[in-house]
């Protein structure tokens, strides 16, 4: 596409790739170039804003939201969106009884209890919470809340959500 | 786009927690909403708003846009090829703003650039010339014959009275409360998104968007385009939930005008900023009601006066005030009433379809009145509402029979006997206190309270209109798929209508063919409806399947087609012994069938207001335990307790989604989401600024699914959507009352409402 108003030129590592972004303009959010330019649009914007979680993805081991990095700046970083966790945590791909695709614990789990409505929060969450139990194997109830407090879902009041990450840490525990 | 496969489960029929069949896109990404095409060659779309709420435009100069480089056009009220204006109930909405606009936030001109920062400079680089006007914000003022009509329609869009009974009739007790209901966004996740293909020659598009009611808005964007319906095809994109929010027009008009003057791929999302300004919201309202009762707690009269506030332009309002207007009365008996509603013109944002549709406001006046009511009598808020229950058989303050099944006592009673959450313990996390995370509570501040809210809520459409949903059902080799244009978002109808296959075929792999508009209507996702309706379409369409089924059967094995059944995955002689698996049965043949379902018809309110103006009611009740630091006026809510009419659980795992998504909207209009007007302008338009429920305030929900199946619902099913959000709101302020002794008469329930 015959862009005049961008010409930088960089490279991301993206989900254990290096991915190259041509004629981008400076101003590109990393969100913006996750969807548009990378063709990883998984990662959702809401608010673009930072308050929303929906763009979260791991830059470097932690949870940011995609939409306040501008992507120029993310070069040389490690950077994991929705669409890499199963590569990611390969360990942990599983076939559920009803999911022939192959998912991640957390994914299967968001499916099988509930916590995926209209799904637009989804991939944010599931990134936040594959983060958090990275970091916090087993969580208590307030730790769950607060890790997810900045991920906004409208459509299920968040008490599936909750079913979702206990199942995930109850299966991991039985399995450790 | 190709069909989606459904991943086999073993009997995942009615009644079963069957999963999504989108869930595993959903989880991994892969799933395409609006927002998420892309296209060879595509150009980004964008919207110049108005800045001001009332404004003459004087002129308007595009050059400077177009003569930025990667500017490929900028359309304004001009470059409308068909009808200027648009709306669901009445087309006064411009296209584009051209001699007035009449709310901040009106679209004016258009642009298509080949990148969303081009867009945004080409935006800045149209100058347009207001001649400022003092915006007409109070509807009351609005109505009166001296205010100036600040759209030719007039500035009252609605007014129905309704009197019932005697009006005359004398009570022992009165109460009465001046209540105020803020203007609350859906705020769905999923952004205002579309992507418009043009035809090749430009007599025709393709628009692909995250709507509601893919019929609907085709009708009114070819309209606009000047095209016949036919060379305007809509394809269901992913919604990222609606709310009601998408039942309006807002991007597709714009969308497709670019599309067909550049001849290319046209991208448009709104900004979050845009999103408040492009949709309609929940009416703001003001309610005055008035009870008369006998000394023991019975109703005798109802007197209110709705005054709705419809913002610049009609969308819905005329439906919402009469849901207003019609559920006055709440859940309860009532013999006499005398009601007048106003849905008004000003230059606030327009308002229309929100969760809920006008009983939401209603709701909070007359759960409001049941504990002033409760007071005045030495009654319990349980006993008052159990006293005035209402019960199938009885008449709505329009003349109306209620024939639903109508359990509200039992709602009540189940609801009363869910345990309370355990007192506050001495060592709670102080996230856990009122305010959260901003750890301000101070513990000995902290006090309890209780509430109760319970409420009637129409289903489907009302006064009149001839509602349908269709769906067709194909099947073949063992294989069922399923065409309707539902819309998808994110209720879960993709998980139920393969379930109704399944019941109804004996099969278990079931194919959603893609929802658009190379099939009929399917009406609205919306009201309630899209369980009983497109559910009924589908269960239709799979009938006349198997019963053409069974005549090939029964034609080919020599047996009575009457004498066939399915009964689990094969067709059986319930007579003989003769049995074949369905998907034996379909091997080589292709049945199709597609089926309409029209729900009864229903009538127009006449001047008193009488008329069975409702197809069916839905009952909860709702049971809130909120904390409250009374100092500093922050609330938590601890638990809610609730027992809904349900009819029939199709899907336990769907419904209990439902009722905790809905309750989480409710708390949200109880105690943290408005819209900030001054004057005209939004003060809040961004989610720093509106506040919404989060992981933290999210209420412990312990629900109760009543079911006694509804004999008028094809599924006997009732609608579950719009009931959770309803009483919930209510019963959260009626707890803070009892925690603070404060009057509270508006939502959302701000901090220096309690404190000052
Ligand atoms: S889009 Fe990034 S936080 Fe909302
Ligand atoms: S599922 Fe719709 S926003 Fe979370």
């Amino acid at each position: 596409m015959n862009d005049p108003i961008g010409n930088e030129m960089y490279s991301l590592h993206v989900n254990g790739q290096d991915r190259a972004v041509m004629d981008a303009w400076v101003g590109e959010s990393l969100l913006y170039v996750l969807r548009e330019r990378l063709g990883l649009p998984g990662a959702k914007g809401a608010c673009e804003q930072g308050e929303c979680g929906s763009c979260t993805v791991l830059m470097d081991g932690d949870a940011v939201c995609s939409c306040l990095v501008m992507a120029a700046t993310a070069v040389g970083s490690e950077i994991v969106t929705v669409e890499g966790l199963v590569e990611q945590n390969p360990t942990m791909a599983v076939t559920a009884h009803a999911i022939t695709s192959q998912v991640t614990d957390v994914q299967q789990a968001f499916i099988t209890e509930g916590g995926v409505q209209c799904g637009f929060c989804t991939p944010g969450l599931i990134v936040a919470v594959h983060h958090l139990l990275d970091k916090n194997p087993d969580p208590t109830e307030l730790e769950v809340k607060e890790s997810i407090s900045g991920n906004i879902c409208r459509c299920t009041g968040y008490g599936r959500i909750f079913a979702a990450v206990e199942a995930v840490v109850q299966v991991r525990k039985a399995n450790s | 786009m190709s069909a989606t496969k459904q991943d086999v489960r073993s009997r995942d029929t009615l009644g079963a927690s069957a999963l999504r069949p989108d869930g595993v896109a959903k989880v991994t990404g892969a799933f395409s909403f609006s927002s998420d095409m892309w296209a060879e060659n595509m150009l980004w779309g964008a919207t110049l708003r108005s800045p001001h709420p009332y404004a003459r435009i004087i002129s308007i100069d595009t050059t400077p846009a177009l003569l930025i480089s990667g500017v490929s056009a900028v359309l304004t009220a001009q470059d409308v090829p068909g009808k200027a204006t648009y709306g669901l109930i009445s087309a006064d909405q411009p296209v584009f703003a051209s001699e007035y606009v009449r709310y901040m936030g009106e679209p004016v001109a258009i642009v298509a650039a080949d990148h969303p920062e081009t867009c945004r400079r080409a935006l800045e680089a149209i100058i347009v010339n207001y001649e400022v006007l003092t915006p007409v914000v109070d509807p009351e003022l609005a109505m009166l014959s001296s205010t100036e009509l600040i759209h030719p329609d007039g500035n009252l869009i609605r007014h129905q009275h309704i009197v019932h009974g005697d009006p005359n009739a004398a009570s022992d007790i009165t109460v009465e409360g001046n209540y105020t209901i803020g203007m609350q966004d859906q705020a769905f996740l999923g952004l205002e998104a579309a992507m418009a293909f043009p035809d090749s020659g430009g007599n025709g598009v393709e628009l692909h968007i995250a709507t509601q009611w893919l019929h609907e808005d085709r009708g009114q964007i070819a309209a606009c385009l000047a095209l016949p319906e036919e060379n305007v095809r809509l394809v269901l994109g992913g919604v990222g939930g609606a709310f009601g929010a998408r039942e309006d027009i807002s991007l597709q008009v714009h969308c497709c005008l670019l599309a067909l003057r550049t001849g290319k791929p046209i991208k448009m999302q709104y900004s979050r900023e845009e999103s408040f300004f492009g949709h309609v919201h929940r009416h703001p309202a003001k309610i005055w009601m008035k009870h008369h009762a006998t000394k023991d707690g019975k109703i005798v009269k109802i007197e209110s006066r709705m005054v709705f506030d419809g913002g610049a332009y009609t969308s819905t309002s005329p439906a919402v005030l009469i849901n207003g207007i019609t559920h006055t009365q709440g859940p309860y008996q009532c013999d006499n009433a005398i009601v007048d509603g106003y849905a008004v013109r000003t230059n606030n944002p327009p308002c229309g379809a929100m969760r809920g549709f006008g009983v939401v406001q209603a709701c909070f006046a007359h759960e409001s009145q049941m504990d002033l009511l409760a007071a005045a009598c030495g009654l319990s808020p349980v006993d008052v509402r159990l006293k005035n229950a209402m019960r199938t058989g009885d008449k709505l303050i329009t003349g109306q029979t209620v024939e639903s099944v109508a359990p509200v006592e039992r709602c009540i009673r189940e609801t009363d006997a869910i345990p309370m959450p355990e007192p506050m313990s001495q060592k709670a996390n102080v996230l856990e206190f009122p305010g959260g995370s901003g750890r301000t509570a101070d513990r000995h501040n902290i006090i309890r309270g209780v509430g109760w809210g319970v409420s009637i809520k129409n289903l489907m459409y009302s006064e009149g209109f001839d509602d349908y949903a269709t769906a067709r059902c194909t099947l073949s080799d063992g294989v069922a798929s399923l065409k309707f244009a539902t819309s998808e978002v994110g209720q879960g109808f993709v998980t139920l209508a393969p379930q109704i296959a399944r019941s109804v075929l004996g099969i278990d792999e079931v194919v959603l063919e893609t929802s658009d508009t190379q099939i009929g209507s399917a009406g609205s996702t919306s009201a309630s409806r899209q369980t009983w309706m497109s559910g009924g379409a589908v269960d239709g369409a799979c009938r006349l399947v198997r019963e053409r089924l069974f005549e090939h059967v029964g034609k080919l094995h020599n047996i009575d087609p009457i004498r066939l059944m399915v009964e689990n995955t094969d067709i059986i002689d319930t007579v003989g012994t003769f049995r074949i698996s369905v998907s034996d049965a379909t091997q080589g043949i292709t049945i199709s069938e597609t089926f309409e379902h029209h729900h009864r018809k229903t009538e127009d309110l006449d001047e008193n207001g009488q008329g069975n103006c409702h197809v069916a009611f839905a009952f909860v009740a709702h049971r809130a335990v909120v904390d409250v630091d009374v100092e500093l006026g922050l609330v938590k809510v601890v638990q809610i307790a609730t027992a809904q009419d349900v009819g029939r659980v199709l899907n336990p795992l769907s419904a209990i989604g439902q009722l905790e998504g809905g309750i989480a909207q409710g708390l949200g209009l109880a105690v943290m989401e408005e819209i900030i007007m001054d004057n005209g302008r939004v003060k809040n338009p961004s989610f720093t600024d509106y506040l919404l429920p989060t992981a933290l305030d999210a209420p412990r929900v312990v629900a109760i699914m009543i079911e006694e199946p509804e004999p008028q619902a094809p599924l006997g099913a009732k609608g579950i959507g719009e009931p959770p959000c309803i009483s919930v709101t209510p019963a959260i302020v009626a707890a803070i009352r009892s925690a603070t002794g404060k009057a509270l008469l508006r939502v959302p329930v701000r901090p220096q409402d309690i404190c000052l």
